[in-house]
């Protein structure tokens, strides 16, 4: 009984935490992306693929693309800008430290789409 | 009470936080907001997967995240605080904003054993949790019985491996500052797979760094049980020679036996014993007890093999295994961002599959380390993985990952700022 009495006030502060949560906006951009995957061709890449694709970016760019000092923000990046940008470390015409090494684990269309994702983000 | 009672009332319990969930949710659905998922592990993967549960499923899954340390403790960095460059300040994060920002149930508790078949956690502190999925990211564990001198407390406090940051990052550092001039620091490696492959050489840089500025006439060994240098290996190589020369020694193909802890002494097979003033011993190193406990392990008993698109353990239904306890595809280090990388890939197959909705089918993730080697010169290594559909597993694409030209001040920026934002993504 003792565990159980401990386990009701661990539900009760999850409730409340979750009800804080409940209130603040959903995080950026709020989609369905799973309902719109299930009607989409396997040759096209979901939405839900999109996102998770474009998490593989904010290790170091940041959640929802607003990243800490020391690293660029992508959020809200022109979508244009930020493909030639990942082209030109793919080809090496852009200087790079390390940022040639990724680009070049991502095909043109996987950078489109990733692109494309952190441009509707918010600043 | 019986187990049975208990369960359902547990049920009952959850159905609150659903409820409370609910009526601040307008998009929520009865059926989804019912999805509970535990993670245990607060480590890089499991905090990660714990946040991205909740943010893939936009709130509508329920998350407890179960662990027993107050506070995350970084093992990325912490070789600057052991070369006396950075506070322990600097490594050590609130848990806090998991909770605030994203609605994350923290516990305070270590799991000791997991029902598979009932989907529940029993906790040390003697409470039983349901879940839906179960996401374990035990970390790693040390194969003592591979050093018998290392059996005893007082051996383990005196040779201290500094491999999970926190306690022991100190006392090896305040065990450097302590040592005479003129002293010796020997380091083991063992052999692969081992947590952070460039770890213990970045290690001998900082240890060397801080001889040269405090303790001029002291010497770094480094006793590696592999033949060569495992990470970095050419750049390693020359800032061993061009800024450590006097000072570093790599020895290759050094597999330590035992130790004799009273006398600080390391036995190899290939040599006579060796009694450094301070020694740091990593013993051979495994998954997590957690993953051996139940049973997760299923790689020689030591690693835990996993589906890539989900995480998914290929042993247990329903529960996905993170980070350095995996035994990892071709090429993927054991290394924090790679954990990080995992907690997302598991977060979006797990909220899939409790809404009922495609797993993405093509994970790419990519991984970088970078490794200090002196106050200001850090150096990376970096590589892309994605899932190749007829090897089934994560390969690393071709063309993509390299390394520094070499170690220099702008990318040990860059590596602090990476510092920065993985801790602000996995924690924030």
């Amino acid at each position: 009984m003792k565990s159980l009495v401990k386990f009701m006030a661990i539900g009760l502060l999850g409730a409340g935490a979750l009800a804080a949560q409940a209130q603040t906006p959903a995080a950026a951009p709020a989609a369905a992306p799973a309902r719109i995957a299930a009607a989409t061709p396997a040759a096209t890449p979901t939405p839900a693929q999109i996102r998770l694709w474009a998490t593989t970016c904010m290790t170091c760019h940041g959640s929802q693309g607003r990243a800490q000092p020391g690293m660029p923000s992508l959020a809200g990046m022109n979508r244009d800008d930020h493909i030639r940008q990942m082209m030109d470390f793919k080809t090496g015409s852009r200087p790079a430290t390390i940022m040639h090494h990724i680009a070049r684990g991502f095909n043109e269309e996987q950078i489109a789409a990733i692109a494309g994702y952190f441009a509707a983000l918010p600043r | 009470m019986k187990r049975r009672q208990f369960v359902q009332t547990l049920s009952a319990a959850s159905a609150i936080g659903t409820v409370g969930l609910l009526s601040g949710c307008a998009t929520g659905t009865a059926g989804a907001g019912a999805a509970h998922v535990v993670v245990v592990g607060a480590g890089y993967g499991g905090a990660t997967a714990a946040k991205y549960t909740r943010l893939f499923s936009e709130g509508k899954v329920r998350v407890t995240l179960i662990e027993p340390n107050p506070k995350f403790i970084s093992c990325p960095i912490s070789n600057l605080v052991i070369g006396s460059l950075k506070n322990m300040d600097f490594l050590t994060h609130s848990y806090d904003r998991l909770q605030q920002n994203h609605g994350v149930r923290l516990v305070r508790d270590s799991v000791t054993s997991i029902d598979a078949a009932r989907r529940t956690v029993r906790l040390a502190g003697g409470s039983e949790i349901g879940y839906d999925r179960l996401i374990v990211s035990p970390g790693i564990d040390f194969m003592w019985e591979g050093l018998p001198g290392m059996a005893s407390a007082e051996a383990k406090a005196r040779m201290l491996h500094a491999w999970k940051a926190g306690e022991q990052t100190l006392a090896l550092r305040r065990q450097l500052e302590a040592m005479p001039d003129g002293g010796v620091y020997a380091i083991n490696i063992p052999a692969v797979p081992y947590r952070c492959p460039p770890g213990p050489y970045e290690r001998a840089c900082l240890v060397a760094n801080y001889f040269r500025k405090a303790k001029p006439r002291s010497k770094v060994i480094i006793f590696d049980a592999n033949a060569e240098i495992q990470s970095k290996r050419g750049l390693f190589t020359r800032v061993f020679e061009q800024q450590y020369k006097d000072i570093i020694e790599y020895r290759p193909g050094h597999l330590l036996t035992d130790v004799h802890a009273a006398s600080n002494a390391m036995r190899f097979e290939v040599q006579d014993e060796f009694r450094p003033a301070v020694a740091n011993v990593l013993p051979s190193m495994r998954a997590g007890d957690l993953a051996l406990r139940a049973g997760l392990a299923n790689i020689n008993n030591r690693w835990c093999e996993v589906n890539f698109q989900t995480f998914e353990s290929t042993v247990a239904p329903h529960i996905h295994v993170l980070g350095d306890a995996i035994q990892g595809s071709p090429g993927m280090p054991k290394s924090a961002h790679m954990a990080n990388q995992h907690g997302k890939v598991s977060a979006m197959a797990v909220v899939s599959l409790l809404q009922g909705q495609p797993v993405p089918q093509l994970p790419i993730i990519a991984n970088t380390c970078y490794s200090f080697v002196n106050d200001t010169d850090a150096m990376h290594v970096s590589s892309v993985h994605r899932w190749d559909a007829e090897r089934r597993t994560l390969l690393t694409v071709p063309g993509s990952g390299g390394v520094s030209v070499a170690p220099n001040a702008l990318e040990g920026h860059y590596a602090l700022g990476w510092a920065r934002n993985i801790w602000a993504d996995t924690l924030g």
